[in-house]
């Protein structure tokens, strides 16, 4: 269990006052003109000897990604904070931000610092409105106060920071349809490469990283790359927020150390699974597109990148979906395809009709209407549509449907010699 | 009034009265626009269609997309494909309280069928329609990002979290007699920590 004193999000939950005064109590904004004497490089290599993994989902080393900024290239270069939450199951980066906006705005400076971008963008999505003007306010004082601004914390690095409000398109949580939608387009997902970091917001070096990514960046710089790994395993290190929802006592969210054993986050920090843990039918562990995982693998499963997915699944947003025996499976998965067939862009064909098609499917599989021959259909052409597309909505629309298949077979197929019977 | 969700709509409406900025929305579209490059000031599209929303009651029209677009000096078409890709500009007019209740699974494995069914009957409102005294507009929407604090509805700006349908009937009665709710938890949480 994470010690009070190793977490780095200690006022995850708003008990204290989230503005300046209280920024200042946790130990933000106490050294980080030290922290910017450092060379932009050796920042680099701190982060990546922490392991830090990008918590947005992708879980690509944060280290690596800021390495690939080009040097000295003379470009505006930009740092883009995605905050744009809206995976299923995922509620954490709206804590850290109406929570403790600091945290953000300063890892938001050093890592800039670290990119050598002077300009720093948060696209936050459209629905948090009162998160948006947590942030707006922290900002202005961080301004009032020159923490950012010219010659930030009297570092001599000038940086600038603003916020930009989405408007309820889930697909500008992927990172170029963010830039598009930053750059005032409709947010399609752009072709890569070029990758932003060779050619990102208004065409220069960009680096797109999650608020959580961000918002560690200056504890692990405080207290050492090497404080961070010792929590978690090794590529697997740190502390994260998980966030549990669906059929608990006590859904929440809650920093514990990376790869937590599933079982004991449940039952530890969300009261169980409603009706005790053998009314458990299947956890999603990582946000929406993240495979379910079934009860047996649930009892020893870790809660890291690695394990989840080794065991067929993965960290994700780490967005926990606890789904006991009360409810129907298919109509949880059915519900997913309801949400990705309503954020398809519609730029390419296989998601913009594949995930209309699949979740039709999912409706007559609720009701036992899928033969055995349909649903061996549907499963080909999840897998169709699986990595055919721009960007990772088609597969992040398919996935949820293999997962279910691929663990519920024996009842989907039994749900429709049922109904046949009844027929 | 016409039902089908406002935000979801290609079908762009005139008002049929000239839209022009208020005193105060010119001041702040300057700063606005100071937040991108100069040559970028593309940028500003959405920050724009939010402040005009606000001030044409909650909906955009015709009207506002041609005066964006001459504000911005970008074609009416760049302004009218960003307001109909995004689900948060409404396209045509709402109820006073928009009520967005999320139905996604971590909602609905809490109950948001109930939240949805209190909604409707307290205020004599379907799904996607307007309340004939205009003061509600019922929505269903996709996830809107506090799971753990499931179900949970968004009224214009505000969330509404840990719902069930005793407290949401209260909400509604609350606006129907004009008195103030609390936003965001209504079983007394600071945010989302565990209850107990």
């Amino acid at each position: 269990m994470l010690n009070k004193e190793d977490k780095i999000f200690t006022n995850l939950h708003g008990f204290e006052d989230p503005f300046l005064q209280g920024a200042l109590k946790r130990g933000i904004w106490s050294n980080t003109k030290e922290i910017l004497k450092k060379e932009p490089n050796e920042i680099i290599d701190l982060v990546k000897a922490s392991q830090l993994r990008g918590r947005g989902g992708a879980g690509f080393s944060t280290g690596l990604k800021w390495s690939f900024m080009p040097k000295d290239t003379g470009k505006q270069h930009y740092l883009v904070v995605n905050a744009d939450e809206s995976e299923p199951g995922t509620c954490k980066d709206r804590e850290m931000i109406r929570n403790d906006p600091h945290m953000l705005i300063e890892g938001c400076l050093i890592a800039s610092y670290a990119i050598q971008a002077t300009k720093c963008y948060i696209y936050i999505r459209g629905e948090y409105f009162f998160e948006y003007e947590q942030l707006e306010k922290a900002i202005k004082e961080a301004y009032d106060k020159n923490f950012v601004g010219k010659n930030a914390c009297g570092s001599d690095f000038d940086f600038d920071i603003y916020v930009h409000r989405g408007a309820g398109a889930y697909i500008c949580g992927e990172e170029t349809a963010l830039l598009e939608s930053l750059e005032g387009k409709k947010g399609q997902p752009r072709l890569k490469p070029p990758f932003p970091a060779g050619a990102g917001l208004y065409g220069m070096p960009t680096t797109i990283n999650n608020v959580e990514s961000i918002a560690v960046v200056p504890t692990i710089l405080r207290r050492g790359s090497e404080w961070f790994k010792n929590f978690g395993s090794e590529n697997n290190t740190g502390t994260k927020v998980y966030c549990i929802s669906g059929n608990v006592n006590n859904p929440c969210t809650v920093e514990e150390e990376m790869g937590i054993p599933l079982k004991e986050l449940i039952e530890k920090y969300a009261g169980g699974v409603q009706g005790g843990w053998d009314n458990l039918l299947a956890i999603v562990p990582g946000g929406s597109s993240t495979p379910l995982l079934p009860k047996h693998i649930c009892e020893t499963v870790k809660m890291n990148f690695d394990d989840l997915k080794a065991n067929g699944s993965g960290l994700g947003t780490a967005g926990v979906i606890v789904v006991n025996k009360d409810f129907d499976i298919a109509e949880v998965i059915e519900r997913f395809s309801h949400f990705y067939k309503h954020e398809s862009c519609g730029q390419c064909t296989p998601c913009r009709e594949g995930t209309g098609w699949m979740h039709r499917m999912m409706q007559k599989l609720i009701r036992g209407d899928i033969s055995p021959e349909q649903l061996e259909l549907l499963e080909n052409v999840t897998k169709q549509i699986e990595g055919h597309t721009i960007c990772a909505l088609g597969d992040a629309a398919a996935w949820p449907i293999q997962g279910l298949i691929k663990n519920f077979k024996n009842e989907l197929l039994s749900r429709y010699e049922e109904n046949r019977k009844i027929s | 009034m016409s039902s089908g969700h406002p935000g979801l709509t290609n079908d762009f409406q005139e008002k049929g009265s000239p839209f022009n900025w208020s005193a105060e929305n010119v001041k702040e579209i300057e700063i606005i626009k100071s937040k991108y490059p100069i040559e970028r000031v593309q940028s500003a599209v959405m920050p724009l269609l939010y402040l005009a929303q606000k001030q044409n009651d909650n909906w955009l029209s015709s009207e506002c997309i041609e005066k964006i677009s001459e504000t911005l000096n970008m074609p009416k078409i760049r302004v009218a494909e960003v307001a109909s890709f995004y689900s948060m500009f409404n396209l045509k007019p709402v109820g006073k309280n928009l009520i967005q209740i999320c139905r996604t699974s971590p909602c609905w494995l809490r109950g948001s069928n109930k939240i949805t069914s209190t909604i409707c009957n307290s205020t004599k409102c379907d799904i996607n329609q307007t309340s004939d005294d205009g003061l509600f507009t019922v929505v269903e929407v996709e996830c809107l990002g506090a799971c753990s604090n499931g179900p949970m509805i968004q009224i214009n700006d505000d969330f509404y979290e840990d719902l069930n349908e005793k407290n949401t009937k209260e909400i509604i009665e609350n606006i129907k007699n004009n008195k103030p709710n609390k936003v965001g938890s209504q079983t007394g949480r600071s945010s989302s920590e565990n209850a107990e």
